[in-house]
């Protein structure tokens, strides 16, 4: 048996390295840069003509794969969100100075997370093998090759495994908007259970088409504020009107700290606990009482053994929705007592939109550089604050702030909770 | 020492075969449930057989709020789950808060209630677009129908790994059991049997184009010429080892002993499959040597590569004609993130009965050197069972279920033991 103290270290699984696609800027420093000006990256959609639509606003990245060397065939075969993948895969790589030809394929493995997957790529061969919605019998003869991988979503995880050259595990968490998280909870897991040493992790999604802005504009869930779209992502503000949809994605190089350790790595963070629960209320509705997120927040912070009044910052999720905002300052009170009041909370949706299952993982990213950073990033559009949202939601102005354990919370259609705390890796992470 | 995860309920729906019964003895009997397509016409499709399910009702057993919400996956995962509660007589609504939870597989979106979404809005207009649309179709779909439907608010999840994925949500759900859930809900019910569905299945080219339903799926056949889609699959009850003896006197089907997951290097390399070693790491896990494995449920896609990777891998692992090998998939056509989780049920039947149920249509045994159960089943005592699921683009996922070891009671917990104390 390898002693006690060695076996602590491999279950210990902290973040080597950082990839980053989204609006307002592609790669981890534009991200970060974005982040504490509280700039935003909403507008009026581009993709496509968002005139018919009740919600005509978006966060959209400009990303043009050919710039970020995506070969003519990856581009062909890859949906966008794909794409977003495999370049914050290879950022992520760069960034941990991982020299994976040293390593044993089979202890590397890939997780991603994505809600909706390749929902754009699907929706544009729908439109050509239906003629537009003609035909139920829709055209085989139309149909590309890889339509079988748009549909499942696992793909997405085969092309990050080929450029990552991993042979352990590999899959793709798809719970919905918490799936960003749910995604590196689980690449932790596989760490911590001694299957592999070092996981490619994160979450990416594209959602940004026709289908899905008709989806959530059937339930009003999306802001109208289409003459204002700079503006319109206004978390815990008493004028917000709903998210606003956003894409991107997220990727990280995790390890146990005992592999790290080895080769010397820089950690920008631990990953030290994870809970998540399930409202099992309604598909989309919340309880206002925020009683589900608060267990999840508890179990979290438990296997973390980090105190409710030692979290420096809550990465809240922040949607913008009426509804969810006043339902996570529940959930904050419930979990954090009166340590709520003090500690700053923010939503970078305010900045970036909420991009579903992507999410999670991009403000795991901001978590990471905010505690490398030692800023707290603010909520943008924020002011003058619903009176149910009572708390210190960082509003318009970064702050300096030396963070050595944060929350990061999701919650998201089908009920599901989640929270994930992330420690400095010296001052907090070992105990 | 690691909990073990005993299978305390089994629901299944299947093509000939919706309860356990129905299917198992369908199963046993070698029935085909191919056949052509009836949902929608396939004649301009270059494969027309499908594994489809008949005869399901959802108005019969879901509630009637819950029938225009839903994709048809939903509504077959739905009653699955009520079945295999039922089966292992489970209400979680009686449980402690927080006690059980939902992690399911899944492969494809709703796609057949998506499709007519797309077209209300590519037809008619943004406006037409149903209001169920965001969460009918999503990948998360059934376990947030599943948690809110028997009130389930442990912790969730969906897997995707293409038709590996059932048994990686398999192995999640243990994960929960081992950090102190009780009971959770898991496996995963697949369906895309509509046009937009179909040509999505059929765009990688794997798909069998035989019209004759007993010539179509063909796994290790040396002219196998691809599977057959179909829809369905299996939902399981997994339960800790002490939450299934405080409730003493219930049944259990087996534990979930050992799981491997691994993938492929990509198409083109000199690197070898991965298979191999996924296997030997499920095996290493259960502590279960190959000669004591007594039957391997394969993947069997059907595709000649595939066929022969996986072959090949197996009699690595156990020697040429080493084990008995079977797949009843033969029987239901692939079932994407429903066939492992059914193969797993499968598993755990034969495990209880001591019978292999047969591969059908396969009558060229011999093109690799393995002891494939073909025809007709075959009885023998089963202690331990290997299920095999590989997904599209490389996603390999091994699983070994072992029998409680005295008949279906409750096995003793010892620590440090439990995996030693075979029946033997």
């Amino acid at each position: 048996m390898p002693h006690q103290s060695g076996d602590a270290e491999r279950r210990r699984v902290v973040i080597t390295g950082i990839g980053v696609v989204a609006p307002g800027g592609i790669g981890r420093k534009r991200f970060w840069d974005l982040l504490v000006s509280g700039r935003t990256a909403t507008r009026r959609i581009s993709h496509f003509d968002p005139t018919p639509f009740r919600s005509q606003i978006a966060a959209e990245c400009d990303f043009d794969p050919a710039e970020h060397n995506l070969t003519p065939r990856e581009i062909r075969r890859c949906d966008r969100m794909a794409q977003f993948a495999i370049v914050c895969a290879r950022e992520a790589l760069a960034d941990s100075a991982i020299d994976l030809g040293r390593i044993d394929p089979a202890r590397v493995g890939v997780c991603v997370g994505t809600a909706v997957g390749a929902t754009v790529s699907l929706e544009q061969e729908y439109v050509v093998v239906s003629d537009s919605g003609a035909h139920w019998q829709v055209d085989q003869g139309y149909a590309v090759p890889h339509l079988y991988d748009y549909l499942v979503p696992s793909s997405v995880a085969a092309e990050v495994a080929w450029q990552v050259g991993a042979e352990g595990p590999a899959a793709v968490v798809s719970t919905g908007c918490t799936s960003g998280i749910d995604a590196v909870a689980h690449a932790v897991e596989l760490i911590r259970e001694g299957a592999v040493d070092v996981m490619v992790a994160g979450a990416s999604d594209a959602p940004i088409s026709p289908i899905t802005v008709a989806c959530f504009d059937a339930i009003k869930a999306t802001s109208p504020r289409n003459d204002d779209p700079e503006h319109a992502s206004r978390p815990f503000d008493r004028t917000r009107d709903g998210f606003v949809l956003g894409e991107g994605a997220a990727m990280f190089v995790l390890e146990s700290a005992a592999h790290a350790e080895r080769r010397g790595a820089s950690r920008y963070a631990e990953i030290a606990g994870f809970g998540s629960r399930c409202n099992a209320y309604h598909m989309t509705g919340l309880r206002p009482d925020g009683r589900e997120m608060a267990e999840a927040i508890r179990v979290a912070l438990a296997e973390a053994r980090v105190n409710p009044d030692e979290v420096d910052y809550v990465n809240a999720h922040g949607s913008g929705t009426r509804q969810n905002d006043r339902h996570e300052t529940a959930a904050f009170k419930r979990s954090l007592g009166e340590h709520a009041y003090r500690v700053p909370v923010s939503s970078i949706k305010s900045m970036i939109g909420h991009s579903l299952g992507a999410i999670g993982s991009l403000e795991i990213a901001a978590c990471a550089l905010a505690i490398d950073n030692g800023v707290v990033p603010p909520t943008a559009n924020l002011h003058e604050s619903d009176p149910e949202c009572d708390l210190d939601y960082v509003p318009l102005v970064a702050r300096e702030k030396q963070l050595d354990a944060v929350l990061t919370v999701g919650s998201g259609f089908g009920g599901f909770q989640s929270a994930m705390v992330l420690v400095h890796p010296d001052r907090r992470g070992r105990r | 020492m690691t909990v073990p995860a005993v299978v305390t309920g089994i629901g299944v729906v299947r093509p000939t075969g919706l309860g356990t019964q129905q299917y198992w003895s369908a199963t046993v009997a070698g029935i085909n449930g191919i056949r052509r397509v009836t949902r929608f016409d396939p004649e301009p499709y270059t494969t027309k057989l499908a594994g489809e399910i008949s005869g399901f009702d959802p108005a019969r057993h879901l509630p009637s709020r819950l029938l225009p919400q839903t994709d048809r996956m939903t509504k077959l995962a739905l009653v699955a789950a009520e079945w295999a509660l039922a089966d292992a007589g489970i209400d979680p609504a009686t449980l402690p808060e927080y006690a059980a939870g939902v992690v399911t597989a899944s492969a494809s979106g709703g796609f057949e209630f998506g499709q007519r979404e797309l077209e209300h809005l590519w037809s008619k207009g943004p406006e037409y677009v149903s209001a169920d649309q965001s969460c009918a179709w999503f990948y998360a779909r059934n376990p947030g129908q599943l948690s809110v439907r028997h009130g389930m608010r442990g912790p969730s999840g969906v897997l995707v790994a293409d038709q590996a994925g059932g048994l990686d949500a398999i192995a999640q759900a243990r994960r929960q059991i081992r950090k102190g859930i009780s009971v959770m809900v898991t496996g995963g019910v697949d369906s895309a049997l509509c046009p937009w569905g179909w040509v999505a299945l059929l765009a990688p080219g794997h798909a069998s184009r035989e019209e004759n339903p007993g010539r179509a799926y063909r796994p290790f056949a040396r002219d196998a010429d691809g599977w057959v889609p179909g829809e369905g699959g299996a939902i399981l009850i997994l339960e800790s080892v002490e939450a299934f003896q405080r409730r003493g006197g219930a049944r259990g089907y087996g534990v979930v002993a050992g799981y491997a997951a691994s993938f492929d290097p990509p198409p083109g390399s000199d690197r070898p499959p991965t298979l191999r070693r996924a296997i030997e790491s499920a095996l290493r896990e259960a502590d279960v040597a190959p000669h004591e494995v007594d039957v391997v449920f394969a993947d069997a896609a059907g595709v000649p590569e595939a066929d022969r990777v996986e072959a090949e891998a197996i009699v690595d692992v156990f020697g040429p004609h080493g084990v008995p090998v079977t797949a009843p998939k033969t029987m239901t056509g692939r079932l994407f993130s429903g066939g492992a989780p059914l193969d797993v049920a499968t598993a755990l039947l034969a495990i209880r009965d001591g019978i292999i149920p047969p591969s059908i249509n396969v009558d060229d045994a011999g093109a690799y050197p393995l002891d494939l159960v073909v025809g007709k089943a075959r009885r023998r005592p089963v202690d331990v069972a290997v299920v095999i699921a590989r997904g599209y683009r490389g996603f390999n996922s091994v699983m070994v279920l072992r029998g409680l070891s005295s008949g279906r009671r409750a096995p003793e917990m010892r620590e440090g033991n439990w995996n030693g104390d075979s029946h033997h």
